[in-house]
């Protein structure tokens, strides 16, 4: 009884702190956005986002940017869910465009940067990957975006341009997790976005495919209509598509828009 | 004093309609949002049979391996006195705390082609498990055999042993004791860890996208081809297969509880 008192207690104090910090005003409101920001974006651009967040901490200390990286279209159904973000970045527009067409962009989506896809196998090479075609490959393990997130639907596009039917033998949520797969060897090849490739250098190693530059993807933003903190999210956008988010994409290898 | 019928207490009551909500109200939301009219077209998609048969087929394929490897440990857990029983109950049950995910991590670093166990495999039979529909088993294996192991070593447990020894000094041999004594004996155990087994197996999702991927035909089951579906934009599809596999699930287990159970 008396630890249920206590507990009860301590629920009230949990709670009361959380509404207190939430009602006070923010210190500096003029001077510099703060509060917390955040952004669902495409699994592909952790690492980019996590270092502009880094480079924006010094200039805003106020400000409280939070990610949730996962496959763009999840992140477009979570927001036609009615998940609280201030800003939406996806792998591509036609993702985008659901959430556009479904009223929860404030304005027009912006691209900010563009990706290409790369093969990519284990370090070693030990099926002996060369190009595409190799995808086709019975004998190979191969990985592949599933076709409805952006970086499987651009697989589908650059196999066909390839004129290649791949046999792949798992189609993975997003790029980071078919990345995961060849970075432990359990795959033989896969197509994953450029970036994740370049990022995993060391672990992985990229097969040179000339045809891979035909199909690209444009990385569009936006703040949501129903951001909570649209003040702050309208800085954050505009670190990204501006020269702070512009660096730290060119250094992880995007493509400019 | 609680007796039958007794008023139930108002303090129970508040927190028990909470719960109550919080269970039925996502399987509400499900049929609410069922949508009728795209029904037939979304249930006799290509992939819709394939994928409802690889669900049947390797909860069912995991059940008897579980009942077979998981009923043997839960026999010498109930009925031998092997050094270090406390730690192996412990070790087998690990599964039912673990996060199935982790499980799926733990398989594919394990069985995978570069793992302790499927380098091995891979060198010496040329065998890879992962992206397989024995994967699939494999991973609903870990995760469910401990509910057969658990419910069976609980069940001989509870078996009166003088049953046993009369049928032995009558004369009958080891096996026939087993078969007409203690197998009857325990049935309702067994069974009762097969659905529960057999159910988890169904919706068994973490390891199996971990350890055997997501393909169709192969290793994509009902939950990973529900998850596919809400992480590929197709809500719709996602809740018309979540209500497939409740119907599959409680129709399964409203069957056998008519014919095994006697719960009525």
């Amino acid at each position: 009884m008396r630890r249920g008192v206590a507990l009860l207690a301590v629920a009230a104090v949990l709670t009361g702190c959380g509404r207190s910090t939430q009602v006070a005003p923010p210190a500096s409101t003029k001077a510099a956005p703060g509060g917390t920001v955040t952004v669902l974006a495409a699994a592909s651009l952790t690492g980019p986002f996590e270092q502009l967040r880094d480079s924006m901490a010094e200039r805003y200390p106020d400000l409280d940017v939070v990610f949730s990286f996962g496959p763009s279209s999840a992140l477009v159904e979570q927001v036609l869910a009615g998940a609280e973000a201030d800003v939406l970045a996806t792998a591509d527009v036609r993702t985008m465009q659901r959430a556009v067409d479904a009223g929860a962009a404030a304005a027009d989506p912006v691209v900010f940067a563009r990706n290409a896809l790369a093969l990519v196998v284990p370090g070693g090479n030990p099926g002996k990957v060369a190009g595409l075609d190799d995808l086709a490959r019975e004998d190979l393990l191969v990985a592949l975006c599933q076709p409805a997130v952006p970086c499987g639907a651009a697989a589908e596009r650059l196999l066909h341009a390839a004129g290649v039917t791949a046999q792949p033998d798992t189609l993975g949520t997003d790029a980071k997790d078919v990345l995961s797969l060849v970075e432990l060897g359990e795959v033989d090849a896969a197509l994953v976005y450029r970036t994740d490739a370049a990022a995993a250098a060391g672990a992985v190693e990229m097969i040179d495919v000339p045809v891979a530059d035909q199909v690209v993807n444009d990385y569009p933003a936006v703040v949501l209509s129903n951001a909570p903190n649209p003040a702050a999210a309208q800085v954050v956008f505009e670190a990204i598509t501006g020269h702070p988010g512009q660096r730290v994409l060119s250094d992880t290898g995007f493509l400019p828009p | 004093m609680t007796t039958p019928g007794a008023r139930p207490h108002p303090l129970l009551v508040a927190p028990a309609v909470t719960g109550l909500i919080l269970l039925l109200a996502p399987v509400a939301g499900l049929v609410a949002r069922l949508p009728w009219i795209q029904l037939p077209q979304i249930l006799s998609a290509e992939s819709m049979l394939p994928t409802l048969r690889l669900s049947l087929l390797t909860a069912t394929l995991t059940t008897a391996v579980s009942l077979l490897c998981g009923g043997s440990i839960g026999w010498l857990l109930a009925r031998t006195t092997l050094p270090g029983r406390a730690l192996l109950r412990g070790l087998v049950t690990v599964p039912l705390v673990l996060p199935p995910v982790v499980g799926g991590i733990a398989l594919l670093v394990a069985f995978g082609r570069n793992g302790l166990v499927g380098r091995w495999l891979d060198e010496a039979f040329g065998v890879t498990l992962p992206f397989t529909t024995a994967a699939v088993v494999l991973a609903q294996t870990f995760v469910s055999m401990p509910f057969v192991v658990v419910s069976i070593e609980g069940t001989l447990r509870a078996v009166d042993r003088r049953h046993e020894d009369i049928a032995a000094t009558l004369g009958a041999s080891g096996w026939t004791t087993f078969r007409r004594v203690t197998l009857p004996a325990i049935v309702p155990g067994v069974v009762a860890g097969a659905v529960l087994c057999w159910a988890r197996a169904l919706g068994e999702f973490g390891a199996t996208v971990t350890f055997a991927g997501s393909f169709p035909g192969t290793t994509r089951t009902l939950s990973l081809e529900a998850y596919a579906a809400i992480t590929g934009g197709d809500p719709r599809t996602a809740v018309v297969l979540s209500v497939l596999m409740i119907v599959v699930a409680v129709g399964v287990l409203a069957a056998l509880r008519d014919r095994w159970l006697g719960l009525r």
